[in-house]
């Protein structure tokens, strides 16, 4: 128990601090700047995500918007069925929803993984697009989550009181997502240090070795695969909520591309990185309106798309390559203490 | 009983015949060497032994179970391991992981153990931990821990892949040319630890080797495979007479005469 | 019973324009093991190529052979050009890098493309010129023979013959199966591998262009994203047949043209795109290697 307390400590504390500076920025900021806040944690889910397949475990999945339409769906789905309670309690059927969103987005992990985790880069990279559209294509054709038009007016979090406090729209929202990258996070993080990490690392660099040094590999993609899912399926349910609307279009291939980008951009194999991407390629489309108004047209995506490939060949490691910035902080330590200079 | 027990396995990619009708036995605790020319089907032996190609024909058993169906994991886990003649490290993990990844049988905790760091976690990753470094530190790699398996030098490489496979606690190691690219003291020195490990880790060996110093040096029984096929067996002074060998590498291969 | 002939009928007209697409595809991937995503964008360049030739030459509204004969060059032309550059300035550089960032890449290109297109034509889809009269030629119990799909039919036949010629029958056809064999050995026999990659750009890059003026001409309306989900048929043609196989492509591609025109036909036109990728999914699961493809043991 005491093991277990001392372990939950630094995820606790950087929750706590996190939710003080969500206190700040829900004074402090207009409602705009707050929504893009939410989608950089979303973001961060799904980028961390789909690093732990793309960056850790070496495979190339380009579905990962597949999953996520999965568990907003079943997630505003369910929020039809049972209704949100005002108050407080509030955050516990947002929970209840994002992990059962989430369980499903698994699920369907599973049954894309095992049969397809058998192929090998691009062909496991088209046969995962063509499930994520798959699942798009079926979701559009389902009348009861609206089809085509999409799905209006999905319960979210509301205003609520805490003895005199009032605890905003934008508290509720904030501290779940918070909450969930840190849970994805930390998972990932000390997943990746224990043995059933170094496994998934090993099927990255070699997986007929990995295979004769005693690893099922086959199941360890499988599980990258399904973890993963997991944690997009979240990220969906949180949007779903937060956005109170969804539509088939969010779903298509370009966010599964952006999800990669993503994870490509901050370093495949960073999860730092990948929090960092997130940061940067939510807000820098954002920080280029004022550049539409004056040209008047929308070259945004151009200069996206560009800088994509730029990156690929002037950097194809990514920003961070398989470094984290803990380790950049300990080796800038290294440097400034007085005894490293021998 | 014999560890191993090959019965007439054949290998057939296409047309061509790989290996045909190979059989032959280990007894616990032996140093069998498998040589011959170039392209005589040794390596695919052993990729037949070690799960990562089904033999067309013919059966394997370990300890007396069949190794047929199975996946080189399982394999594995039955107390057979391997190195590869072309060195397949995990080239961008740290030293110290490369060999704690073939050390996850040792392992039991769960998924859940590993996120919420439970007692059990750490005490398990501590004593595989202590594991590793301890084989590390037998061949001399131990400083080496941290630093990423790719960077090390090419003889390093050759002796980490062997700490990686001592790691997965086997009964039978499958060395693959371990000599390859060594001079003349690395190879005495390699001799050495294959002598060595055998002796602490009570191992069975068997042995794909070039250098015939090497293999007339240690081995205590040798097969000889030509064009896929066996032709002969025997212990290394039978081997260095017979007038199939010879046959079988003169004007083909300069090994005999001592080569590289 | 009509319906259906009918229905084989635009399914082959269908299938030979994804043809012409796929062989592209299959062409670069059996060079460079590359999914070339620009692929369908270059088509799409194709389309405007001819679209603004028939503009500044004010051919837009003379249908006649000569008028598809401008278009197709004209087509032709910006799509060699564009797939030329492309292998240039985002392919090149990248020869030796991981086949990931290769990947990231073309997707990359291919995005570069669709939004730099949106910028320069506007998003608003345009009126495709009108390249040939569209007139039932030959009636049989109903079933109608019309003249843009033998003129597709035709095109396309020509198209492949010119082809199997260039890489069965040239020079430069033999070096271009020799660098797909094996790039180094290939340049070590002295081939010039890369003027023979670039070659096969144009090559592939063309035969879009002409697949682009044939879809046009069937379907008169054109805008930057219509490459995306033919290009993704295509795709799946090209696995379907085994990529790498020129034949494969061609057969892939009839094979996806009549399924999904009769999925159209029978079933529902929802699902005509879910189709493309039920059929890749199978095909790749049951047989990686597609219908035509070797199979390759992976070596220890």
């Amino acid at each position: 128990m005491k093991i277990l307390l001392q372990s939950m400590k630094t995820p606790l504390i950087t929750f706590l601090v996190l939710l003080g500076i969500g206190l700040f920025i829900d004074i402090g900021v207009n409602a705009y700047i707050q929504l893009i806040l939410i989608y950089i944690l979303i973001n961060m889910i799904l980028a961390m995500s789909l690093n732990l397949v793309n960056g850790y475990t070496g495979q190339f999945s380009l579905g990962h918007a597949g999953f996520m339409a999965t568990g907003a769906y079943t997630s505003a789905y369910l929020s039809t069925l049972i209704p949100v309670p005002a108050g407080g309690l509030q955050i516990f059927s947002f929970l209840l929803f994002a992990v059962c969103g989430g369980t499903m987005a698994a699920l369907a992990g599973l049954v894309v993984g095992l049969p397809s985790l058998r192929l090998k880069g691009d062909y496991l990279a088209i046969v995962t697009l063509g499930f994520g559209e798959i699942i798009r294509v079926v979701l559009l054709n389902t009348s009861a989550v609206g089809g085509a038009r999409g799905m209006y007016g999905i319960s979210g979090p509301t205003d609520w009181t805490l003895g005199e406090w009032t605890v905003s729209k934008f508290v509720t929202g904030y501290s779940h997502a918070i909450f969930w990258v840190l849970v994805c996070f930390f998972t990932l993080w000390r997943l990746i240090r224990s043995s059933h990490g170094r496994a998934f690392l090993s099927v990255r660099e070699d997986e007929v070795a990995a295979e004769s040094m005693g690893v099922n590999t086959t199941q360890t993609k499988v599980r990258a695969f399904v973890l993963s899912s997991f944690f997009a399926g979240v990220a969906g349910s949180i949007f779903a909520h937060y956005a109170n609307y969804l539509n088939p279009s969010s779903f298509s291939f370009m966010r599964s591309v952006d999800a990669v980008i993503m994870v490509v951009l901050g370093g495949m194999g960073s999860l730092t990185g990948s929090i960092v991407a997130a940061m940067f390629i939510t807000i820098v489309p954002e920080a280029l309106r004022p550049l539409q108004e004056i040209l008047g047209v929308d070259i945004r995506m151009v200069i996206y798309s560009l800088s994509l490939v730029l990156l690929m060949i002037l950097r194809p490691k990514g920003l961070f390559g398989t470094t984290e910035i803990t380790d950049i902080i300990q080796w800038l330590k290294r440097k400034m203490s007085p005894g490293a200079s021998r | 009983m014999n560890l191993l027990d090959v019965q007439s396995i054949t290998m057939q990619f296409g047309g061509l015949k790989a290996v045909d009708q190979l059989s032959f036995q280990i007894g616990q605790g032996e140093l069998i060497g498998l040589i011959g020319p170039n392209g005589a089907g040794k390596t695919t032996v052993f990729n037949m032994l070690t799960g990562v190609y089904q033999p067309t024909q013919g059966d394997v058993l370990f300890d007396g179970k069949s190794l047929i169906g199975l996946k080189p994991f399982q394999i594995s886990a039955l107390g057979m391991t391997r190195t590869f003649q072309n060195i397949r490290l995990f080239k961008e993990l740290s030293v110290l992981d490369n060999v704690m990844v073939a050390g996850s049988r040792d392992i039991s905790y769960g998924f859940f153990s590993s996120v919420l760091k439970t007692a059990k976690y750490l005490r398990e990753e501590k004593e595989l931990r202590e594991k590793s470094l301890n084989l590390l530190s037998i061949f001399g790699l131990d400083k080496h821990a941290t630093d990423e398996a790719g960077s090390l030098p090419y003889g390093q490489q050759r002796r980490l892949e062997i700490i990686r496979a001592l790691a997965t606690n086997p009964k039978l190691i499958c060395l693959d040319e371990p000599a390859a690219g060594m001079n003349h003291n690395e190879t005495h020195r390699l001799m050495e630890t294959i002598a060595k490990i055998r002796q602490d880790f009570k191992l069975t060996v068997l042995l794909i080797e070039h250098d015939m110093k090497l293999v007339m040096g240690i081995c205590e029984r040798i097969v000889v495979l030509d064009h896929g096929c066996k032709i002969e067996e025997g212990p290394p002074v039978q081997i260095q007479s017979s007038a199939k060998v010879i046959e079988a590498y003169l004007g083909t291969d300069e090994d005999l005469q001592g080569g590289h | 019973m009509e319906d259906f002939f009918q229905h084989v009928i635009n399914g082959v007209s269908l299938g030979s324009i994804y043809a012409l697409i796929a062989l592209g595809y299959t062409m670069v991937y059996g060079i460079l093991q590359l999914i070339n995503f620009a692929h369908s964008d270059v088509y799409m360049v194709g389309a405007f190529a001819a679209y603004y030739s028939a503009q500044f030459l004010g051919i837009s509204e003379a249908p006649g052979i000569s008028t598809l004969v401008i278009l197709l060059a004209s087509a032709m032309i910006g799509c060699s050009l564009l797939g030329l550059m492309i292998e240039r300035f985002a392919y090149r550089p990248l020869r030796k890098a991981p086949k990931l960032n290769i990947l990231i890449t073309a997707i990359g290109v291919s995005l570069f493309l669709e939004y730099t297109a949106q910028v320069i034509f506007g998003a608003d889809p345009k009126v495709f010129p009108t390249v040939l009269k569209d007139s039932v030629i030959v009636e049989l119990g109903g079933v109608q023979i019309k003249s843009l799909d033998v003129a597709v039919l035709a095109i396309t036949l020509l198209m492949m013959l010119a082809l199997n010629f260039l890489i069965y029958r040239t020079k430069i056809g033999k070096a271009m199966r020799a660098v797909s064999t094996n790039v180094v050995v290939a340049s070590l026999m002295g081939v010039n591998t890369d003027r023979i990659i670039a070659f096969t750009f144009i090559v592939g890059s063309s035969l879009a262009g002409v697949g682009s003026v044939l879809v046009g001409m069937k379907y008169p309306k054109i805008d930057p994203l219509m490459g995306m989900m033919i290009g993704l048929k295509a795709f799946v043609a090209a696995v379907l047949g085994g990529i790498g196989s020129i034949g494969g492509a061609v057969l892939g591609a009839m094979i996806m043209g009549l399924s999904e025109e009769m999925v159209v036909g029978y079933l529902s036109s929802t699902y005509r795109d879910a189709l493309a990728f039920g059929i890749l999914i199978v095909i790749l699961i049951f047989r990686p290697s597609g219908l035509l493809g070797k199979n390759t043991v992976e070596k220890v």
